[in-house]
């Protein structure tokens, strides 16, 4: 009886549909790190050229003038030819994504019609905010989801059980925009108990250098504790909200990799050796179940990462869903783009994360 | 590959939750409305610093701060207040044009030189002197430049070729301005007066030059003006904050700082205004507008707005063609409904294409709804049983509302009108190319000038499909050779009062005959909490002043 026998079969699918599973085994199978390297580099590439590919041509096919995105509605056409020959749409369409993969691979994203920066220097700013509050979440969600799954799961049938299921299962059906418009008016405009909409009061605005985009790390390195404090009577109200949603889902999969757990044999034999019950479930059981519940709790922290839209403008978060949505409604594609791949690099960072802490975990990884 | 897909996945979920911001709106009102009826109003303390007026609005459409470039309403009205121009308004009675950066002007007699004083004294930001020679370079930078808003000065014949001699310093206080043509003085002035003419401190900004592009790379998130205020941040899709310039000619403004915070959703804008997180707030739904209504704590302002609201009739369209069809579909549309039921409070019924506020507007309201009329009037084009036509409309508030209450009443005549929704970019697109049935959009003038609006509405020297103006009226194809030359005439009447004379005309017959059907003009809705005042919304988007705001 081996511990965890084919924890992978009950990985739910993740999150985003019609991402499909996660090819696991590419590190694990192969012992030659020099060979798995490469592959992975091989894979990276491929899969870099595909999103670009992909991209592009959306972006192409979509029925939006992007040149009018640029030059506004009643530009004159010599104005409006001009910019188009400046964004390079006057040329064929293979020269077109020529320049665009070359450019995409010294890094240059090309600038944003709607801000005007380089896309990189946008997503640079967006995507501290969205990470801060991602993170915090997710810290949120594995602090309280896990423990509840697990009482969930060894309580199973009683009332706990059926409570923690229930507000499991209202973290996914209520919608969240309405929860953090309820939680605006009755803990802040009602209450007072936390800081309304944006990242930071006004006066505070400005006072912290940035290093790191993430304000709570950077008023922390400054030993700025007002600001600290500030920032996170912002962060709390919509890092719970998300917090809330991760913790659903955490939870019914910690209870369900849980309820597995105990029913193998290998608990029973625990138990059988007179070992304390906590010393059982936290130990031995919970143990195993973490190496599937990496892989959720990894999937669930890149969904969160990709931006929540509706948060976000229910907050006045300027994060990376605000903008990639912005952008594509106002047919900045470059922006997309560059949106887009950061995101696809955060899921392959992630992924390569979790088969890390997937190898730690399950001994025959190593 | 599979990331690829995932990727693939990825976007129709951004278009999925696109679509959802699309409804978030409504649903966020009715929202509100629920909770603030089940917990009463809201519990207010005041705590913007009493020096520092905080604005709530949806900022982000704004692009670029160069004047010469903006051509979103946030950037022309930082323009107004960042910058100065030749020329300012009054806000409450435009006509009546005052001298800005120019203290004095005067007009050649055959109308095309027009020569202005510079007034003395006045510096930039960044201490340099306010010189003829900024006042010229900033406007042949526009020409040069060409971006979105440059015919607004090109419209005067002026090309990068020949503008440094049409418009040149001839001395440091004297700043000389000629046209192709003669046009009405008001004209000219309202042009010059516009967010585009802002004059720039030339040696700031060529300090910040990179390959020949006259500073505008720097410009666009930099300002260097002599406005009342100096530009302090600018976080895109975040804030906008403003210090006070002291050295200020009109003497410094009151508050000495003004935040714009970016705040997306109509409910946020409304608690933080209520819990005094915010002085005023300019983005509310209907539903808020009516809670703030009853809290003491808040006034409300409307202020008339140039944007007009109208459908537009494409004339490629057989049956749309018919002038009995065009003035059916005018009959047919219920607009006290609409505006009570739909619009509530944020536009008002307007039925001609100047806006309330601007030289000639007119009041006429010939049209309302009248089933039978139109029922006769269809008949006699032959299509007394209907017919079925197409509407692209944008998905948004009160758009997609005002179209689906629209085509209920068209029903009743038997017309079966379909709605394609679309973003605005894409509904955008089509209509430019002509190729939509029908359009509902809103049209606001880019100046405070009646020619802006007549021009859309009442000019197309070109109906061919290559034309080079492609306005209201091309993009509908309706051609009129007849009204066109008549709004040239009006452009160069130089007596305002004709001037407004031959407008007033116009729109009386374009009300008759138009193949747009207009119905609505904007309503800008101001809250401000009590004890705020001074905050100046003028009919147009670059007209908007926050020097005077104070706080009690």
């Amino acid at each position: 009886m081996t511990p965890d026998s084919k924890p992978e079969a009950q990985i739910p699918a993740p999150q985003i549909p019609g991402t499909g599973g996660r090819r696991r085994g590419a590190l694990t199978a192969t012992p030659q790190w020099a060979a798995s390297g490469l592959r992975l580099l091989i894979s990276v590439a491929v899969t870099f050229l595909g999103l670009l590919a992909v991209t592009f041509f959306i972006g192409r096919v979509v029925p939006i003038d992007p040149v009018l995105a640029a030059v506004g509605d009643r530009a004159s056409a010599d104005t409006y030819e001009r910019m188009r020959e400046e964004l390079g749409l006057n040329l064929p369409l293979w020269q077109q994504f020529g320049h665009y993969v070359w450019n995409a691979v010294r890094g240059d994203f090309g600038t944003s019609v709607l801000t005007s920066n380089p896309v990189l220097t946008d997503v640079r700013r967006v995507f501290p905010a969205t990470l801060e509050l991602a993170t915090v979440a997710t810290i949120i969600g594995i602090i309280v989801g896990i423990p509840a799954g697990v009482i969930a799961a060894v309580r199973r049938g009683t009332w706990i059980d059926h409570v923690i299921r229930v507000i499991g299962l209202m973290g996914y059906s209520v919608p969240v925009f309405w929860l953090g418009l309820m939680g605006l008016l009755i803990l802040y405009a009602k209450l007072d108990l936390v800081a309304g909409p944006g990242r930071i009061d006004l006066y505070y605005e400005g006072l912290v250098p940035t290093y790191t985009g993430v304000i709570l790390l950077d008023s922390a390195i400054a030993g700025e504790w007002d600001v600290f404090r500030n920032a996170v009577s912002h962060i709390v109200l919509p890092a719970s909200i998300l917090g809330y949603f991760s913790l659903a889902y955490i939870s019914r999969m910690t209870r369900s990799f849980m309820l597995e757990q105990l029913r193998q044999e290998y608990i029973t034999t625990a138990r059988v050796k007179g070992l304390p019950e906590r010393t059982v479930i936290w130990r031995h059981a919970l143990g195993n179940a973490w190496v599937p519940l990496v892989t959720v709790i990894a999937l669930s922290y890149g969904t969160l990462l990709e931006g929540s839209v509706l948060t976000e403008i229910v907050f006045s978060w300027p994060g990376l869903g605000f903008y990639i949505t912005n952008s594509l409604l106002n047919a900045d594609m470059n922006a997309v783009l560059g949106g887009t791949v950061v995101v696809g690099c955060v899921f392959i960072g992630l992924n390569l994360l979790s088969d890390l802490l997937y190898r730690k975990l399950d001994p025959r990884a190593r | 590959m599979i990331l690829v897909f995932k990727i693939i996945a990825m976007r129709h979920r951004i278009r999925r939750e696109a679509q959802k911001i699309m409804k978030l709106r409504t649903v966020c009102a009715a929202a509100v409305v629920a909770l603030t009826t089940a917990f009463g109003t809201v519990a207010v303390n005041a705590a913007t610093p009493k020096d520092m007026a905080v604005i709530v609005w949806q900022l982000d459409e704004l692009i670029t701060l160069d004047p010469a470039e903006a051509y979103e309403f946030s950037g022309a009205e930082l323009a107004a207040n960042l910058y100065d121009r030749l020329v300012f308004y009054n806000i409450d009675n435009t006509d009546d044009i005052q001298g800005g950066i120019a203290e004095s002007w005067s007009v050649s007699d055959d109308g095309k030189t027009f020569t202005f004083k510079i007034r003395d004294g006045m510096t930039f930001h960044s201490g340099n002197p306010v010189t003829a020679e900024d006042a010229a370079w900033s406007l042949q930078r526009v020409v040069k430049l060409n971006k979105g808003p440059a015919f607004i000065l090109s419209e005067f014949g002026l090309t990068a070729d020949n503008v440094d001699q049409k418009v040149r310093a001839t001395d440091a206080r004297t700043l000389v301005f000629e046209t192709d043509k003669p046009y009405a003085e008001s004209f000219v002035l309202n042009c010059l007066g516009s967010w585009v003419s802002s004059v720039l401190d030339r040696q700031t900004v060529m300090q910040h030059e990179k390959d020949g592009d006259f500073g505008n790379g720097w410009l666009k998130t930099n300002a260097a003006g002599s406005g009342p205020f100096k530009l302090n941040t600018w976080k895109p899709n975040e804030l906008v904050m403003l210090d006070r310039f002291d050295g200020y000619w009109r003497g410094p403004a009151k508050m000495k700082r003004v935040a714009l915070r970016h705040i997306p959703e109509s409910a946020p804008q409304r608690l933080l205004l209520e819990k005094g997180d915010a002085d005023i707030a300019r983005n509310l739904g209907p539903d808020d507008i009516d809670q703030l209504a009853k809290n003491a704590d808040i006034g409300l302002r409307k202020v008339p707005q140039g944007a007009i609201y109208y459908l537009g009739l494409n004339q490629k369209n057989e049956q749309l063609a018919k002038p009995q069809v065009a003035e059916a579909l005018k009959w047919l549309i219920d607009y006290d409904s609409i505006e009570t039921n739909i619009l509530r409070g944020t536009k008002v019924q307007h039925q001609s294409f100047l806006p309330a506020g601007f030289l000639g507007d007119i009041e006429d309201k010939p049209y309302r709804y009248d089933l039978d009329k139109a029922k006769a009037l269809l008949a006699e084009a032959g299509v007394g049983d209907g017919f079925k036509v197409t509407m692209d409309v944008r998905n948004t508030y009160p758009t997609a509302d005002v179209a689906q209450a629209i085509q209920a009443m068209w029903a009743k005549a038997g017309i079966d009108l379909e709605i394609i929704p679309g973003d605005n970019k894409q509904t955008l697109t089509k209509y430019r190319a002509r190729q939509h049935d029908i359009y509902i959009g809103r049209w606001a003038p880019d100046y405070l000038d009646p020619h802006s609006n007549a021009q859309g509405f009442a000019w197309n020297p070109n109906n061919a499909d290559d034309s080079d103006f492609k306005l209201l009226a091309w993009r509908n194809a309706w051609d009129i050779p007849d009204l066109t030359r008549r709004t040239d005439e009006a452009l160069a009447e130089s007596d305002t009062a004709r001037r407004s004379a031959l407008y007033e005309e116009m729109q009386r017959e374009h009300q008759k005959a138009s193949p747009f059907v207009i119905m609505f003009q904007d309503i800008a809705v101001v809250a401000e909490r009590k004890g705020v005042s001074g905050f100046e919304v003028g009919p147009n988007f670059d007209v908007v002043y926050y020097r005077n705001i104070s706080k009690e």
